[in-house]
């Protein structure tokens, strides 16, 4: 029975609670041990003195002052209702899509609808008189999901009614002299996080049928289109955006009839549609390579022209295949719309720099940076969260 | 005769859809020519180099080569290209710095680390250059207490609104005797690298790492014996003092410069943190374990096995976020630091002469596009997996 006396009879180490946890994550080894009390004596020592100075000095009420300012740039007071207006039919449209196509949409239907929740309770909590507003977008959000899953042959209608909504943006906030309740609102009142909106969404859907022609083009047999299109990419991807943006502000006139002078906001997404093409040209790239030749074969083998093979066959395949690339390029058009605040154009970035010029609220500059940091912070983070959730729901990459 | 319908016939239709295509361009051009002729005819512009030669006559506040007003324009120019130059060779090599340990932070098994890693890389990367480099700019580096108040840090390095003070060597009366002891230090790096490798060869087991320690001590052994012989030491620390109302001596980084250089490095650090560690997360985890079988230790494996790997699949990626932090320097001119894009604008205000200041500055930049890709491609080649 010596055996007996050889066993260990101390009891297990730690294996599970908090003291666990510090020691396996905080405390493994002595450089982790080192590193964990560097990382403690790092954090005090920058959030400190940001905490301090965030509590006691610094003068949010710049923020609270210039909300409008932020959010709709100069666009005019009395019309702001049109801007609800696109905010409501958002709301509708995100509505249905979550009843259509349940999975796909959830992310950024429950995205939404914490969002519109969050602005109406701070509405409230400051008393701001757009609480109403928000929850009136909450209501149509939740109304039109429920609606959404009794609708006939819907998924054909809902996907025509997005491709709609994006020139009916324009129509409203742009307004027209045919329609009496729409007055005209010119393109230089626009501001703001909605103008850093706008120019997004049509950069990257203006850019999309540019990218993929050029996509094909440099895929293609024919030698002049090949290099013609390898040209045309490399070259805009050899160059800064903000020249590009200076070439469509400056240049672009010299080139266009003398009585073709179109607005700076215009030239702006001329600018950014030209740009992003080059990208999203080099992201169907890599979606239409992945593709086997097996699909080419067969297609030639069905008797499919190349035309039909491409529209029909490969395209479908190599867009979804890139999906999550060109959401990525979304984000990152996204951040690159500041840059028209180096143009002259009244974008979240320059309102920013314009605020700081009120005598009331000189030298903000972090109070004002920070909050425009908030927004493009939180807008990605919502988007990133509701695109995964699409991507995983389409299994993009998977099939 | 069998005649085939031409329409019909796949060559000719491939030379017919091209034909097309360069006819519809030539069109599209010949218009957009006759547009910018009749443009400039109305106001009255005529197209030429002819006004680089003019003397620029406007100050430029930092310049890495002589510059004065009285220089020409073309001279201007190059001083803006030499301004993106230095910023971005010098960002490059800090960048890659910062990127390699974030990116390792973020695989650290230290809880507080790797969280400190991801807040860094999340937000970093979820907001727009332009706007961090207006906030470090005003928000932080204007913001900096004055000359007489300087925040001092250990070096001593003085941080103040009027830029940042560093210390800095100054060569002495035998600084130039003592150049030929750095070449022959800056030589002995080769000599050391040919006869390692063919000791290596000869020998039948690995020369141990430590070895590569020579690369380190026979240089340095060189430089300090070099410096001691010398009758008085070639180099001195050259310490920024507070004389009067401003700093002497040491080197001074304008704010401009720190804060777009501070800006371009902390951005771009992110994005090259999330490819480092993709990079090694993409090494196959069977690697580590027959590496763990083998008996190779935690580091061996490391640097044997993983990171050899996953440098192949770094370096694609990360040459063209060098291209980015090359192409976002021209961003400066959010800031006021005299770069080339900064720069040409000026002449553009002054000249007009748009069309070929937009093409000196697309070249430029292309130019430094295509060359650093070049020698990354070269890089990219060498270290890439050899298949037999």
């Amino acid at each position: 029975m010596a055996a007996i006396d050889t066993v260990d009879m101390r009891p297990p180490q730690l294996a599970a609670g908090p003291l666990a946890w510090l020691r396996k994550n905080l405390f493994s080894t002595w450089y982790n041990i080192l590193l964990t009390f560097l990382a403690v004596w790092l954090l005090y020592a920058l959030l400190k003195p940001a905490i301090q100075w965030g509590t006691t000095e610094a003068r949010w009420g710049v923020i609270e002052a210039n909300l409008t300012l932020f959010m709709v740039g100069l666009y005019p007071r009395d019309q702001i209702g049109r801007v609800w207006l696109t905010i409501f039919i958002l709301a509708a449209l995100i509505g249905l899509s979550w009843g259509v196509w349940k999975n796909a949409a959830r992310g950024f239907a429950l995205i939404a609808l914490s969002a519109g929740a969050a602005f109406a309770i701070i509405a409230l909590l400051f008393r701001w008189n757009v609480w109403d507003e928000w929850l009136l977008a909450e209501a149509i959000l939740l109304i039109t999901s429920l609606v959404g899953r009794y609708l006939p042959r819907s998924s054909l209608i809902l996907t025509f009614a997005w491709f709609l909504y994006f020139p009916l943006i324009f129509l409203l906030i742009g307004g027209t002299k045919y329609i009496a309740t729409l007055p005209p609102v010119g393109m230089g009142l626009w501001g703001g996080l909605l103008l850093t909106l706008l120019l997004t969404i049509v950069g990257n859907f203006g850019a999309l049928p540019l990218g993929i022609l050029l996509a094909l083009g440099r895929r293609s047999k024919l030698p002049i289109i090949r290099y013609f299109s390898i040209g045309y990419i490399e070259v805009i991807r050899g160059v800064p955006l903000v020249t590009i943006l200076y070439t469509a502000a400056i240049l672009l006139p010299l080139f266009l009839p003398i009585d073709v002078r179109p607005d700076l906001v215009i030239r702006a997404m001329i600018g950014f549609i030209l740009f992003e093409a080059a990208y999203q040209a080099e992201n169907v790239r890599g979606g239409l390579q992945a593709i086997d030749r097996g699909q080419y074969e067969a297609a030639h083998a069905l008797g499919l022209n190349g035309a039909q093979t491409t529209l029909l066959i490969i395209l479908p395949q190599a867009l979804r295949a890139v999906i999550p690339a060109l959401f990525n390029s979304f984000i990152s058009l996204f951040k690159d719309t500041s840059l028209v605040a180096i143009i002259g154009l009244f974008d979240i970035l320059r309102i920013s720099r314009s605020i700081l010029a009120q005598t009331d609220w000189l030298g903000t500059h972090r109070e004002v940076f920070l909050f425009a940091f908030l927004i493009y912070w939180l807008f990605n983070l919502a988007f990133t969260y509701g695109s995964r959730r699409m991507e995983e729901a389409l299994g993009v990459g998977k099939r | 005769m069998n005649i085939k319908a031409f329409w019909r016939d796949i060559r000719v239709l491939k030379i017919l859809a091209q034909a097309i295509f360069v006819i519809v361009l030539a069109l599209a051009a010949g218009y957009l020519y006759l547009n910018v002729t009749a443009n400039l005819a109305r106001q009255g512009l005529t197209v030429g180099y002819g006004f680089m030669k003019n003397p620029a006559s406007f100050g430029i506040g930092e310049s890495f080569i002589p510059y004065d007003p009285s220089n020409t324009y073309g001279r201007a120019l190059l001083v803006g290209l030499v301004n993106t130059l230095v910023v971005s060779t010098l960002g490059i090599v800090l960048t890659t710095i910062i990127g390699v340990l974030a990116g390792v932070a973020r695989l650290s098994s230290n809880w507080l680390i790797n969280r400190f890693a991801a807040a860094y890389v999340g937000l970093i990367r979820n907001t727009p250059l332009l706007l961090q480099l207006m906030f470090w700019y005003f928000g932080v580096i204007i913001q900096l207490p004055s000359v007489r108040q300087a925040i001092k840090l250990p070096g001593p390095i003085y941080l103040t609104q009027r830029g940042v003070y560093m210390v800095w060597a100054e060569g002495t009366t035998t600084f130039p005797a003592w150049r030929v002891y750095l070449i022959l230090a800056f030589l002995s790096i080769f000599i050391i690298w040919f006869a390692l490798r063919s000791v290596g060869k000869r020998a039948s087991v690995p020369l141990s790492p430590w070895w590569n320690l020579a690369y380190l001590l026979i240089p340095l052994t060189i430089i300090g014996l070099g410096a001691l012989l010398q009758p008085e030491l070639p180099l001195k620390p050259f310490i920024p003092e507070l004389v009067g109302l401003n700093f002497k001596g040491g080197v001074r980084l304008t704010p401009e410069f720190a804060a777009l250089l501070f800006g371009l490095v902390v951005y771009t650090g992110a994005f090259i943190a999330e490819i480092v560690r993709a990079g090694i997360q993409a090494v196959a985890k069977g690697q580590v374990e027959a590496a763990r079988s083998l008996g190779l230790t935690n580091g061996q494996t490391l640097r044997l096995i993983v990171f050899p790997q996953a440098l192949r699949i770094m370096v694609p990626p990360i040459t063209s976020q060098y291209l980015n932090l090359a192409k976002n320097s021209s961003l400066a001119i959010a800031i006021g630091y005299p770069d080339l894009f900064s720069i040409a604008g000026t002449i553009f205000n002054q000249t007009g002469a748009a069309l070929e200041i937009i093409m000196i500055m697309m070249l430029s930049y292309l130019s430094m596009s295509l060359f650093t890709s070049l020698l990354m491609n070269i890089y990219n080649n060498r270290i890439q997996l050899v298949e037999r």
